[in-house]
């Protein structure tokens, strides 16, 4: 088994296959990260930079926590106080990093595709951690690593997903994987933030919240992405809380314990309210948890291959 | 004294083996004298040389990029022996000696016939109306704010009018910029690559305004490098209705589609972009009915760095001259959807006829321009073999049809893979 690829790009790129090996892989290492001692060795006398053009609380600090406890020399760049500032290119930037034999390289980038480019051009392996609006391939991870310790499988599972669906990355990732492993996905979300041709990735487009979330097992909140607003998709932000928020009464119209997720952070009061948020049926803080066992499982499938083809 | 004769060709129209003369630059029924040059064309096809009528030579000003040298060294190598070059240079192509400064460039140092076309508005700015009636007399063909659109309808309208004065033709770039915010083609795809979308509309929204405006002047115009199924099917209708109306598309409108952008390869990347397989069938068929009048290059040099990096930040555009001709037999006369001589008349004659160049034939008593191609072999594209200095073409690496082996303009040889 083990991964074919010697880059993480997207979920895209993935078989049902390989990414329940990443889900069983993180249940262990969740048992890692839980127990007292946290520290193995699997990345012992190995390399992981992490090379941000956005900002990032949990992504970043996530795959750093994870490449520390696995033994990994790690270090971070980010644009600012890099000679990214400098105008150095973003292929300029990943070969330097490359020569300074670094094994994996996690990336966040505001153009989709960058890390795609970036993968044949360096020996490093590539992680995508987030490329413009196309995939967050970590994140749907740790979301489906959620519902599968809840429920035990995804396969059959029905997930509505809503918000800001047209500059979200994490709704692409989610419905590629979601679908790969047999669940369907319902998404919903105002019509300006609907991109074309979104059901052909296998989801249902609903017209409203409301139906989207009816009898769903899970519930995912997305951010709408203020800063990625270059022109009015909805009125106002009062509007848009009124009509397409997560609001305790479109919760209840999903089963009985349905789980609510949010990939954070959370524009509170927008997507949903904060009671919500702190509802028993939240599980948006154990996501930032699994977020680091999942990258572990990711760090040490990826590492795994490269030993592999280092031996042979 | 140059005379040229040109044996056992096979003639494009016709089919029949025939020979060809060439004194002093012009097409002849017979020498003078012996010839000085026999060129043995046998398993040859001859016709007029290929005219473009819209290239970016890059010149004055992005000569890092491409210059009239190069430029037309691989406008020679794909068969063409007149090309028409857009004024989005820098400076701008919007005065008579940026004008005068390309032509006698193109004089020393060209491999083909070059026809400037102006700017429709000073500076590209969609503003204020260029000084076309001095530029024509420098010698432009037309007039363009290329690579945008003529930026608002009061202006399409005073370029229409304006130009006619002069008789100078005006071709439009179509596109909706308030609603074209994006790196390929709206749809599906776009969405699973996460990438904005130009969507059709943005096209076909302009050619309607154009097509509004010109039947309103009465007054031709023509459209840029078309390539969705609505706009084609606006500018068939408009015809039908007597609308002085012609357009024109690209190779790749007609040999590849969206899908083509999977894999963020910005040698995909162009504007306007690929679109679906159904606009694809629908450039063919424009292309069959005559809707299209012309098949362009829409050469668009550009250097490495603009487009080895992120798909979004890349720029638009692909190299075209090199490829344009083996294209269009590949994939319009092989699969039966032209005749030859329909594929020759969209590249020679209709672009001739539209910009008034006297170009795009073989009849005595015109200029020697001549182009020799082999149909019957196929051939691999080759990133070595190029001659533009940019090497952003999609079709590196393709086997195709059609390989140009010989162009002469005006009685000089300019290319010649033949010795």
């Amino acid at each position: 088994m083990g991964l074919r690829s010697k880059d993480l790009l997207g979920l895209k790129q993935l078989t049902a296959e390989e990414i329940m090996e990443i889900l069983d892989t993180a249940k262990m290492m969740k048992m890692v990260l839980t127990s007292g001692n946290k520290k193995t060795s699997h990345l012992q006398g190995k390399s992981v930079v992490t090379l941000f053009y956005e900002n990032s609380t949990r992504t970043r600090l996530s795959f750093e926590l994870a490449s520390k406890y696995m033994g990994s020399a790690s270090a971070n760049i980010s644009t600012s106080g890099s000679s990214v500032n400098k105008g150095e290119s973003l292929l300029d930037t990943a070969r330097t990093i490359d020569m300074m034999a670094t094994d994996i390289i996690i990336m966040r980038h505001s153009q989709s595709g960058a890390p795609h480019y970036l993968a044949p051009r360096v020996k490093a392996s590539i992680v995508n951690a987030g490329d413009g609006m196309n995939e967050h391939p970590t994140q749907a991870l740790l979301d489906m690593f959620t519902l599968y310790e809840k429920y035990g499988h995804i396969d059959g599972l029905k997930v509505a997903i809503c918000g800001d669906l047209y500059h979200s990355r994490v709704v692409r990732s989610n419905v590629i994987g979601l679908t790969k492993l047999g669940a369907t996905v319902s998404v919903a979300g105002p019509r300006t933030m609907v991109p074309v041709g979104l059901d052909q990735m296998g989801c249902t487009v609903c017209r409203s919240v409301s139906e989207a979330v009816q009898d769903a097992d899970a519930v995912m909140g997305l951010r709408v992405q203020l800063e990625r607003q270059q022109k009015s998709l909805f009125p106002s932000v009062a509007e848009y809380s009124r009509f397409y928020s997560i609001s305790e009464d479109v919760l209840k119209l999903a089963k009985p314990g349905a789980y609510l997720l949010h990939p954070g952070p959370c524009n509170h009061g927008v997507e949903l309210p904060t009671c919500v948020y702190d509802c028993p049926q939240s599980v948006i803080n154990e996501q930032v948890t699994n977020g680091v066992a999942v990258r572990m499982a990711v760090l040490y499938l990826l590492m795994a291959r490269r030993n592999q083809n280092e031996q042979n | 004294m140059n005379r040229i004769e040109i044996r056992n060709a096979k003639h494009y129209q016709t089919g029949e083996v025939v020979s060809l003369y060439i004194e002093n630059g012009v097409l002849k029924d017979q020498l003078s004298g012996e010839a000085d040059k026999v060129i043995d064309a046998t398993g040859l096809t001859v016709m007029p040389g290929l005219v473009d009528m819209h290239c970016h030579l890059r010149e004055p000003g992005f000569e890092y990029r491409e210059d009239i040298k190069t430029g037309t060294a691989s406008a020679a190598k794909g068969g063409f022996t007149s090309v028409c070059c857009m004024p989005n240079t820098k400076p701008v192509c919007d005065n008579a000696a940026v004008v005068e400064g390309i032509l006698r460039k193109a004089e020393l140092v060209g491999s083909c016939n070059v026809f400037p076309i102006g700017a429709a508005s000073k500076g590209l700015e969609g503003k204020e109306i260029a000084e076309m009636g001095l530029m024509k007399e420098a010698g432009i063909v037309a007039v363009s704010d290329d690579g945008k659109p003529i930026a608002t309808s009061n202006l399409l309208k005073k370029v229409l009018e304006y130009a006619s004065d002069f008789d100078i033709p005006v071709l439009n770039h179509c596109e909706d910029l308030s609603i074209a915010e994006g790196a390929m083609n709206e749809g599906a795809i776009s969405t699973s690559l996460g990438l904005r979308g130009i969507p059709a509309i943005a096209e076909e929204i302009m050619i309607s305004r154009d097509v509004q405006t010109a039947e309103y002047l009465d007054m031709p115009i023509h459209i840029c490098h078309v390539s969705t199924a609505r706009g084609i099917d606006i500018i068939r209708q408009a015809k039908k209705r007597g609308v002085k109306v012609t357009c024109e598309t690209c190779p790749h409108y007609f040999s590849l589609t969206e899908e083509a952008c999977v894999n963020y390869d910005t040698n995909y990347k162009m504007n306007p972009p690929l679109r679906t397989e159904k606009d694809r069938m629908a450039v063919i068929e424009g292309l069959k009915d005559g809707t299209i009048d012309c098949i362009v290059t829409d050469h668009a040099p550009h250097h490495i760095d603009e487009k080895d990096i992120e798909f979004s930040l890349a720029n638009n555009g692909i190299i075209g001259f090199e490829t344009a001709l083996a294209v269009g037999y590949t994939y319009l006369v092989k699969p039966g959807y032209l005749t030859l001589p329909e594929l020759v008349e969209k590249m020679t004659v209709n672009p001739s006829k539209i910009l008034k160049l006297g170009r795009g034939t073989l009849d005595q008593g015109m200029p020697a321009d001549v182009t020799l191609a082999d149909l019957n072999t196929s051939f691999v594209y080759t990133k070595e073999e190029i001659l533009s200095k940019a090497t952003n073409s999609p079709y590196i690496g393709e086997t195709l049809d059609g390989r140009v082996k010989l162009t002469i303009v005006g009685g000089r040889i300019t290319y010649d893979e033949l010795c």
